[in-house]
């Protein structure tokens, strides 16, 4: 969203500490690309509307963030945010595979935010506006299709 | 609290509760509904918001487990492959349906005589058709006559909606096979009808229109309905329905939004809940003379439960489609619609184009069937498939199997303390092959319509949209819940209108239906207005 929609956001409930691993998770979801000039989920703006959409699900997701963490001190000794890119990398392949329902959620979360920012959308040639009212234009395409079957004598079945 | 009894008493304000008020109210009789959902706010739909996709997968999840509003009923339901979809609100489930809004065909209701399986019903087709005609005037319906897989009918139809690119792609394909394919008839406006604007192609028909160009019955038969006097009571939850010795309704056990208990007599009842709320208020309903719940005498309460199994066939184009813009349905085909004896399943089903999807389902679909990765390759995954993906759904025939039921939980509860209704499904054999047919032949027009990748799910897990036949109408009481005429059996003054009286699914969307058969049912009860009860 743009910067205005979220000024106002209210502090979220999250520690720093889990507002420190989703930032490293919601970047390795979604990376900045050079190729195609887009900000990454982790970007300030995407951010903040994704830890203020979080705050909606608090406690499902402080439990996925916690199974990472877990996760991490279980295989590496060390918390999420301690490890270093390679060993976060096989962490999340593992997180994946042992945890689908919590990557899941966080990768929603982060998929809802990221591609209603206005970059984003501009960068799909999408208009940064809702739906409604203005709504969209759809072609109305080409009737002539139907010719074929408007020729066809009727074929539905005949009740007793 | 108990005021003075009210002549006719609906509970449920959705599809068929909304046609039956509106009919009953030339009578003048004191009518009153009570919804246990609110009065619905367009203006709060989630297309009038940036975050619509995400808001359309919360408070306005079609799963109401998802949702868990205070207005929704909790549903145990792991019993069941296929997991209900429904709304609670003025509407009900109109709010959020697509709209797709076919007429059952006339051999659909004598698949007994036809197939030699399930039953006839004891209403045919022509018996519907001015029904049928009476509903689309006050739905709205667009759409284009001369469909060769129908009868002519006397519809009066806006324009259809547009083709799109997606439909004409898919057109481009049936045309290939030489199959048949028709624009499909909705209940969407083309143009202004009724007070209301035409779409304006959001997208986003499945969270509720914000336009208004979508008829639910919030917008089409409530303001007639309740403009020639029939009140309707919103966060209402209906408990049970009460008897007297006799084993006459009397009225019903509510509660209102903060929990307090009511009582309202009426002479007659109508239950208007949907296949799966109603079997829950009948089976709660329990009394001396009806110790397995109310009009329960067949055994058939809740039993029959039909969804429609529906088979999900999607591709990838080169070319961009419509993505998220325009109504989620353009154009249907029938080719496989009818019973088929060289195959190896009885009955049939209609593939619905689905013409494309927003770009949050594009990545959460994406990213489930790891065509989208985590990482770098994420964007130029993103690309290939946003705006790129279209396909269909089928809707397959279900046939009615008394294993097929709604029970009552004996634990869980809504926030009344009211029982949950609990669902155990198995697919049939029939469903499943009759499924692989339909993703098989559904491939086959994605390829020759220039897709690719093409994937499937059957069942659609989510799915559950349609609920059918817990309350099935007939002639016999041994074997039926209702009569011909959607009066209990067993219950001279109770009458059920809505999913629940289907004796078998056909292979189409049920709501054009179920309405058209409430305005037969109300026009039945004018009609015996003096001897109502004989
Ligand atoms: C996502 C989705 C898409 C769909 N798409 C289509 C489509 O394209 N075409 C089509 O034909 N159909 C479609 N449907 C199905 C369609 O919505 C239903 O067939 C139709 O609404 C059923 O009508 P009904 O009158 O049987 O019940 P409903 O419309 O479900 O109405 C029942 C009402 O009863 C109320 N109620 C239930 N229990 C109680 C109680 N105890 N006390 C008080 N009130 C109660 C509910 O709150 C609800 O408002 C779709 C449904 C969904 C959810
Ligand atoms: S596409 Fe049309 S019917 Fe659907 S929500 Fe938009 S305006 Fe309403």
């Amino acid at each position: 969203m743009s910067d205005q929609d979220i000024t106002g956001v209210a502090a979220t409930s999250f520690t720093d500490e889990e507002t420190q691993i989703l930032k490293i998770l919601v970047d390795m979801i979604i990376p900045a690309s050079d190729e195609y000039s887009l900000p990454g989920a982790a970007d300030a703006v995407i951010f903040a509307d994704i830890l203020a959409t979080a705050e909606a699900r608090h406690g499902p997701v402080c439990a996925a963030l916690s199974a990472l963490d877990e996760l991490a001190r279980e295989s590496q000794d060390n918390g999420f945010t301690a490890l270093d890119l390679d060993q976060r990398d096989g962490l999340v392949v593992e997180f994946r595979r042992l945890h689908p329902a919590a990557a899941d959620l966080l990768a929603t979360i982060t998929v809802q935010c990221y591609y209603r920012d206005d970059r984003v959308m501009r960068a799909l040639d999408m208009e940064t506006r809702p739906p409604f009212p203005a709504g969209f234009t759809v072609d109305q395409g080409d009737w002539s299709l139907l010719n074929p079957v408007r020729g066809r004598p009727e074929f539905y079945r005949k009740a007793p | 609290m108990t005021e003075q009894p009210i002549d006719v008493l609906i509970i449920g304000a959705g599809a068929s509760g909304a046609a039956m008020a509106w009919s009953l109210a030339e009578t003048r009789m004191r009518i009153v509904c009570l919804e246990q959902g609110d009065m619905m706010k367009p203006a709060n739909y989630p297309s009038a918001g940036r975050d619509w996709e995400a808001r359309s997968q919360a408070e306005f999840s079609i799963s109401p487990n998802q949702r868990q509003l205070p207005v929704d009923y909790p549903i145990a339901e792991e019993g069941s492959p296929i997991k209900v979809a429904n709304f609670n609100g003025v509407g009900g489930g109109t709010v959020l349906y697509a709209g797709h809004f076919p007429r059952f065909h006339p051999s659909d209701f004598h698949v007994k005589s036809l197939d030699g399986v399930a039953d006839d019903w004891p209403v045919d087709y022509a018996t519907l058709a001015p029904h049928y005609a009476e509903n689309d005037r006050m739905m709205g319906v667009a759409g284009l006559p001369g469909d060769p897989a129908y009868p002519g009918d006397n519809a009066k139809r806006m324009p259809p909606l547009p083709l799109g690119k997606t439909g004409e792609a898919l057109a481009k394909g049936f045309n290939k096979l030489n199959w048949h394919w028709w624009p499909s008839d909705t209940a969407i406006t083309t143009e202004p009808y009724d007070g209301r604007d035409k779409c304006i192609n959001l997208g986003a028909c499945l969270s509720g229109c914000a336009q208004g160009a979508k008829a639910s019955t919030d917008i089409t038969y409530w303001p007639h309905a309740m403009r020639a006097g029939v009140e309707l009571r919103t966060r209402c939850r209906v408990r049970e329905i009460t008897v007297d010795e006799d084993g006459m309704a009397t009225g019903v056990i509510y509660y209102d939004g903060d929990g307090v208990e009511h009582a309202l007599q009426a002479h007659v009842v109508v239950l208007a809940c949907n296949g799966v709320g109603t079997p829950r208020i009948l089976l709660n309903s329990k009394s001396i003379a009806f110790p397995d719940g109310l009009a329960n005498s067949s055994g058939l309460v809740g039993k029959n439960l039909m969804f429609h199994p529906y088979a999900s066939i999607m591709g990838v184009f080169d070319e961009q489609l419509d993505g998220y813009k325009g109504p989620n349905k353009c154009i249907r085909s029938q080719e496989f619609y009818e019973t088929d004896t060289t195959r190896d399943f009885v009955r049939g089903y209609t593939l619905e184009i689905v013409r494309g999807f927003g770009p949050v389902s594009t990545a959460i679909s994406g990213l489930q069937r790891n065509k989208i990765p985590w990482g770098a390759g994420h964007h130029r995954a993103f690309r290939s498939l946003f705006n790129h993906v279209a396909g269909m759904v089928a809707i397959c025939e279900d046939l009615p199997e008394e294993h097929n039921r709604v029970t009552l939980d004996p634990d869980l509860k809504d926030s009344d303390g009211i029982p949950a209704p609990r669902i155990n499904y198995t697919l049939s054999q029939n469903s499943l092959k009759m499924m692989e047919h339909a993703i098989a032949r559904g491939s086959e027009v994605l390829r020759a319509a220039g897709a690719h990748d093409i994937f499937t799910q059957a069942p659609i897990s989510y799915g559950g949209w349609h609920l059918m036949g817990t309350a099935r109408m007939g002639t016999d009481p041994a074997r039926s819940v209702v009569n011909e005429w959607g009066r209990s059996h067993d219950v001279k003054n109770l009458f059920v209108i809505d999913g629940s009286i289907f004796v078998t699914s056909a292979g189409v969307n049920p709501t054009r239906t179920i309405q058209a058969l409430a305005l037969y049912i109300a026009e039945q009860m004018k009609q015996r207005l003096a001897n109502l009860f004989d």
